[in-house]
């Protein structure tokens, strides 16, 4: 018998522990359909524990600003994996309101990346910032107006119940509010984990890179925080979009859990698919997109305040 | 918010707003092929009660013209005219969508203060089809190639014909149909023209027209 206390502690440990699987799931499906075998499914685990395991390098020019970063970045998000609810049960934390406050801690987490990326002095990691702010900026609003339009159709300002509310009943009446939610929230998704159509986590060319410019200068445990940092970032956005595509809240909690991480799995998948069938658009046409995503939660709310 | 009539309405905005962004022309024609499709959905759509053959026809002949006919025949021209992308718009692209969110905005707040005689099948309804005709109006006054305006008519007359099948309703099929072909019309001389256009001055771009005038030697 498991008391809901502990149920939203284990809800609180699950993300710890297997956010960077999402990560190689991405990767592995990137691999399989460019018909690779691809790395084994635990490589982010060896890999964080190779950087952990590792001194960190400081360049003279930086200040405590830079060695705070990772640290307060990654003591951001996991704050922030506390306030979604994974699975059907509430979260660890909650009160009305904290949408708000989920949406801010991310906002922290890109600040200190970027104020880090800033106390370098490197006029290239300042245009990678500065693509993110651009970018992130655009995300957000679309961000808040899809959490909002989700807030005014179940009638509460918390995520927990946000998310207790939105079942398959809900689907039946308002499938239209809640597609569109979902599409703004796949962008939103996309922009903020640095993921296709938006970023290429994986490049290294220094000219298109908008994420990974940022954290090339952190290394050792550093680097390790911030893709910890980032995996559980992945995590928990996904969580939103899933909570709200997959509406079963069977009342057992370990078939709701499972059935969670089926989804986040899925849409680790579907990311990996995105990944490997599109380009990364050209920077202008990136405000498009997001503009694209806020103008899709606008009509979602404009369709529920009607 | 129900049904399908609920999502042929979002659908019929989905579409117009993703016009407001696009630049290429082939991926306008395929948007307002679509709603043309999405029209004919609603039109079966709209009142189930009374389905009849009339309306099936109808919307036939709605999927047949707007959703086949007119891009085919617009995609002729533009094959024919070579343009691939609408380069330069009165107002840029990111500025259009930003627009239509605000005339959704005041499509809602208008329709909320009109007075109709009857009520309409959805509450969507009427803020969907102001909405349309505007995005329409907003197209055919900012876009510069003669295609776009094409195009952007044909979203206008969908806006109108949005509101006419869920507001009044049994409007005479003969009425109907005489619309339709007033638009099939329309469209065909337009593609003539548009490839006349194209052959005297190598371009569509009707701004440009502003500037004829009579050679004087």
């Amino acid at each position: 018998m498991i008391t809901a206390l502990s149920h939203s502690f284990l809800h609180m440990l699950l993300p710890l522990a297997l956010a960077p699987l999402l990560l190689s799931v991405i990767n592995r499906t990137k691999a399989i359909v460019a018909g690779r075998n691809g790395q084994v499914l635990l490589q982010p685990y060896y890999d964080l524990a190779k950087l952990l395991r590792k001194g960190a390098v400081y360049s003279h020019t930086t200040t405590w600003v830079f060695r705070a970063g990772p640290v307060v970045g990654l003591a951001a998000v996991i704050v922030a994996t506390t306030l979604v609810p994974f699975g059907g049960a509430s979260a660890a934390v909650s009160f009305a309101g904290d949408l708000i406050l989920f949406a801010y801690l991310l906002g922290l987490l890109r600040f200190v990346t970027v104020i880090a990326a800033l106390d370098t002095g490197s006029s290239f990691e300042g245009m990678g910032a500065s693509r993110e702010v651009t970018f992130s900026a655009l995300a957000e609003p679309a961000l808040l107006l899809a959490l909002a339009a989700v807030a005014r159709q179940t009638g509460s300002l918390s995520l927990t119940t946000m998310y207790a509310g939105v079942t398959g009943a809900t689907w039946t009446h308002a499938a239209p509010v809640f597609a569109l939610v979902a599409g703004a929230l796949m962008v939103v998704f996309l922009t903020e984990n640095a993921r296709m159509p938006v970023d290429d986590p994986t490049t290294h060319l220094e000219l298109t890179m908008i994420h990974e410019v940022m954290v090339l200068d952190h290394s050792g445990p550093d680097l390790a925080f911030i893709v910890y940092g980032s995996a559980l970032k992945l995590w928990v956005l996904g969580v939103l979009l899933v909570g709200l595509v997959v509406p079963i809240h069977s009342g057992n909690a370990w078939a709701d859990s499972i059935v969670g991480f089926a989804g986040l799995l899925g849409l680790a998948v579907v990311t990996g698919i995105i990944e490997s069938s599109m380009a990364r658009w050209r920077l202008t046409r990136v405000p498009q997109l997001l503009v694209g995503a806020c103008v899709l939660s606008t009509l979602a709310l404009v369709l529920m305040l009607r | 918010m129900t049904g399908w009539v609920d999502t042929a309405l979002v659908l019929l905005t989905l579409t117009s707003l993703l016009l407001l962004g696009s630049s290429r022309l082939t991926r306008c024609i395929r948007i307002v092929a679509f709603q043309g499709v999405v029209l004919g959905v609603l039109t079966v759509t709209a009142r189930p009660t009374e389905l009849s053959l009339r309306i099936l026809m109808l919307a036939a002949a709605i999927v047949g013209l707007k959703g086949v006919t007119f891009p085919w025949l617009l995609s002729r021209v533009l094959r024919d005219a070579a343009v691939r992308r609408e380069v330069d718009p009165v107002v840029g692209y990111i500025g259009s969508l930003l627009l239509g969110t605000l005339m959704l905005a005041v499509s809602f707040w208008l329709s909320a203060r009109l007075p109709l005689p009857m009520p309409a099948i959805s509450g969507l309804l009427v803020p969907v089809a102001l909405f349309t005709t505007l995005a329409g109006l907003f197209l055919i006054v900012t876009r510069r190639t003669a295609l776009t305006q094409v195009l952007a008519y044909l979203v206008l007359e969908n806006g109108i014909y949005v509101f006419g099948v869920g507001v009044v309703q049994g409007t005479p099929m003969l009425v109907e149909l005489g619309v339709l072909l007033d638009v099939f019309v329309v469209v065909f001389v337009m593609g003539i023209a548009i490839f006349h256009i194209n052959r005297e001055f190598d371009h569509i771009d009707t701004d440009q027209l502003t500037a004829l005038k009579d050679w004087t030697a």
